[in-house]
């Protein structure tokens, strides 16, 4: 497989200009993403994460080192557009990044940018909104959409430059328990039957513990980079940077402190019900 | 002690989208309490909670807040409204003076204490949120995510009222902010012992790890109301409605099926890992 | 309270009046209103009016909708009519004494507010049928349409229509901020309902300052949401793509005839 996105000793300062003080945010990233993957990002605020993946899409520029997007490199201007609609990006709050007040209108905000054929356009709206299961809302207004809808009416307007690489800048964080559940479903449906990467930026557990790797970072720096069941078992460390983890996998850590011989990588309840029933035999 | 008898409320009455928010609902919540109010987006529970200060008045039935009905029509709202203080959702957009320290003064400068009480409420407060006396000098707008939801918070508990209610309160905060909130709810119910502090969450762990009792809202009703344990037992109810219950209750409960020596009732991490160990040493 | 705010209130349908193109439709909805200032003779004000009731029928809006538009209208109707009632100068019907005032009405008097009655309910219904049957980007499309020409003079008529149109959708949300705010300021103390005006408006700071920082905040992230899909990058395309056809000619025809019987009528 190939790489969508190659990062190569990235650093990023804020501020950083003609006084040369600027507040060093990414220290040292080399990161790859995979075509088709699904990769969690977790950190405390003010980790870099997000900062990290505003400079997927040019959003940000490396201070130093380089990000190449599909071969692109982020720091050539002319590379841009053709960036922006290769990443496709989703942010936090759902009212803050829309800009129409009917659904269908919202998804065919970043085609009609891309000044494609209007009946391209449509084409692309009615899949994209069939996609994340929002068609029956086409020609409803968005202001009257629950949270979980109108994230989903993001994704879907992302959805609609056909994207290699889907971004979710903690696109989770405002939701309810329902909503997230129907952004998760739908972003888990496009990577597995579209075949578009996945970033997510998180601070729930549980959604990373949905995705191929986890990546976890500290004070700009990538500081774990693994599959969810290697990085959950690291419990100590993980607390160390204001992390938790699953409650089941932090109960079998302790378990096994306090002697019991158990495998500490459990991420759901039924695996660990299986480890403690198997030490009954 | 809050009393709410036959409480009905509805959204746009007489309009073609009309929404039954509260149907009937009637349910005590004791003294010195910490009580979590657990349901969908949708079922009630924050029209509920808005019904406790008087913002939202109900269509019929009664609300009594220690004594004073809420719902008569020659309450003073105001006076009422100092003593139950209420921090809604995202109360860190509410944040306005030009320091954290007046901003915290807001609540008890309406009330119409004296200069050094209010003072002496501030520090109190801030101390109690872990602001430093520097944060306090600071803008509201210079604090991180954390520190704000903090600061807002404190703006309700220097008036110090005799019911604190808090809408979702930490809501999109990451894992340490979160900790922190509740961390604090607990700290102040030891400090305040009989206040009574209700709370409107999404996360089955933050409520096993802070509240004593639960209601449980759904399609406008209180379907459940009772202690922590006793609600969490009730795991298969909680899945029909749609809720999650928390892992370690969820365990628990099929441990004790598949025969382990496990009493009811255990839902928190601590709990049950004190449960297995004597269950699996000392066996 | 601020979010029953119901500016643009758009009512979906597939009536012909909301098949017209948007542009056409201002301009024609521009004429009515001029015609309705023209209007004198009572034939011609009962031409216009069967007129717009047509109009009304075939756009398929709730007449309901219509006559809410009107009731925040009813004082100024009133006062105004009472004006002309009393001080149209002409042959006097009856007269008595208010006090020290002597007060006559004429018939001259009776015909003035009556018929002004009569222009502002046009006006009103005339506007509101524009809003109700034409989506808020309809609108905005529309009004980019009409400032085109005025793109040689460097007036950035595409700006304008989006600035517009986000506006429009940004109401709602601020409204329910707004009331958010108002909530949580109460359950402090605030006290916004008592004192003179000053007093009043010194105790709306605690809503105002958190609404426009966040108004701050929400311009921010949506520059870059709008950045991130690709807007601004080169010649954009819509994927609403209409044209002024024969119906708009069919209506901008009826229009015509309608006013010249109406103007006509006024002069015979």
């Amino acid at each position: 497989m190939s790489s969508i996105i190659e990062i190569k000793n990235l650093s990023f300062a804020y501020g950083d200009g003609d006084d040369g003080i600027g507040e060093t945010v990414l220290d040292g990233i080399s990161l790859e993403i995979e075509e088709g993957s699904f990769t969690a990002v977790l950190g405390r605020n003010g980790c870099g994460k997000s900062t990290l993946a505003k400079h997927f899409n040019c959003i940000n520029l490396p201070s130093g080192g380089s990000v190449c997007v599909l071969g692109m490199d982020t720091a050539d201007e002319k590379n841009l557009f053709r960036i922006r609609s290769q990443a496709g990006m989703v942010f936090q709050n759902p009212d803050n990044q829309m800009v129409a007040a009917l659904v269908e209108d919202e998804v065919a905000f970043a085609p009609e940018n891309l000044g494609l054929e209007p009946e391209e356009i449509r084409r692309r709206v009615d899949e994209a909104l069939e996609t994340v299961g929002m068609s029956e809302y086409a020609l409803r207004p968005s202001a009257g959409l629950s949270g979980g809808q109108k994230q989903r009416v993001a994704i879907a307007g992302v959805l609609a430059m056909k994207p290699k690489l889907i971004i979710l800048d903690e696109a989770t964080a405002m939701l309810d328990p329902k909503g997230r559940k129907e952004v998760m479903s739908a972003v888990t449906k496009i990577n597995r039957m579209q075949g578009a990467a996945v970033v997510h930026i998180t601070h729930y557990m549980e959604e990373a513990a949905l995705a191929d790797r986890v990546i976890v970072m500290d004070g700009g720096r990538i500081i774990m980079d693994d599959t969810p069941r290697r990085v959950f078992s690291r419990t100590e460390e993980l607390k160390a940077v204001g992390l938790n983890v699953p409650q089941v996998t932090y109960a079998a850590h302790e378990l096994k402190k306090a002697g019991i011989n158990i495998r500490t990588d459990v991420l759901t309840v039924e695996e660990l019900y299986r480890e403690l029933t198997a030490l009954r035999k | 002690m809050i009393i709410l008898e036959n409480v009905s409320y509805t959204y746009n009455r007489g309009r073609p989208d009309v929404c039954h928010a509260l149907h009937d609902v009637s349910l005590e919540i004791p003294d010195g309490s910490i009580t979590a109010v657990i349901g969908h987006t949708g079922s009630g529970k924050s029209t509920l909670i808005q019904l406790l200060n008087g913002i939202e008045k109900p269509d019929s039935g009664r609300v009594l807040v220690n004594g004073t009905e809420v719902t008569a029509k020659d309450t003073d709202m105001r006076a009422l409204r100092f003593r139950v203080g209420m921090v809604m959702q995202y109360p860190e957009y509410q944040l306005f003076e030009e320091t954290v320290e007046r901003d915290i003064a807001f609540g008890p400068g309406n009330m119409g204490l004296g200069e050094s009480e209010i003072k002496e409420r501030v520090f109190r407060a801030a101390e109690l949120v872990g602001l430093s006396g520097e944060e306090l000098k600071k803008s509201p707008f210079e604090l991180s995510g954390g520190q704000k939801r903090r600061a807002a918070i404190a703006g309700v508990i220097a008036m110090e009222p005799e019911v604190l209610v808090m809408d979702e309160p930490a809501a999109g905060l990451d894992p340490k902010g979160r900790s922190a909130v509740f961390e604090l709810i607990r700290t102040l119910h030891l400090k305040r012992p009989d206040m009574i502090i209700i709370f409107v969450s999404h996360s089955m762990e933050d409520v096993a790890a802070t509240a004593e009792r639960v209601i449980v809202m759904n399609n406008g009703s209180a379907v459940m109301n009772d202690e922590t344990g006793r609600v969490f037992s009730r795991g298969d109810e909680l899945k029909t409605i749609g809720l999650d219950v928390p892992q370690m209750a969820v365990l628990c409960s099929r441990l004790r099926k598949a025969g382990f020596n496990i009493p009811e009732g255990i839902y928190t991490v601590e709990a049950a890992v004190e449960n297995l160990k004597r269950v699996l040493i000392n066996d | 309270m601020i979010k029953d705010i119901t500016i643009g209130q758009y009512i979906y349908g597939t009536s012909p009046l909301h098949k017209l193109e948007p542009w056409v439709k201002i301009v024609l909805t521009l004429v009515y209103a001029a015609v309705v200032l023209m209007l004198k003779a009572p034939a011609a004000y009962a031409v216009y009016f069967a007129f717009t009731a047509a109009a009304v029928l075939i756009s398929t809006v709730p007449v309901k909708m219509l006559l809410k538009g009107l009731k925040p209208l009813i004082w100024l109707f009133a006062f105004t009519s009472v004006f002309n009632l009393f001080l149209t100068p002409g042959e006097p019907l009856c007269s008595f004494r208010l006090g020290a005032l002597a007060v006559s009405i004429s018939r001259a008097g009776i015909k003035a507010s009556v018929l002004l009655a009569l222009r502002l309910t046009l006006l009103v219904m005339g506007t509101s049928l524009l809003t109700l049957t034409t989506s808020p980007l309809q609108l905005t499309d529309g009004i980019e349409k009409l400032l085109k020409p005025l793109a040689g003079i460097k007036v950035p008529a595409h700006e304008i229509a989006m600035m517009t149109s986000i506006a429009i959708r940004f109401i709602p949300t601020i409204g329910e901020e707004a009331d958010r705010l108002m909530k949580a300021q109460k359950a402090r103390g605030a006290d916004m309902e008592s004192g003179g005006i000053f007093k009043r408006a010194r105790a709306m700071t605690p809503i105002l300052i958190p609404l426009l920082t966040s108004a701050f905040r929400r311009a921010d992230e949506l520059a870059v949401a709008m950045d991130a899909r690709c807007y601004g990058g080169g010649k954009r395309t819509r994927m609403k793509v209409t044209h002024a056809g024969r119906r708009d000619a069919a209506a901008a025809a009826v229009l015509a005839a309608v006013s010249a019987a109406a103007l006509i009528a006024g002069i015979i």
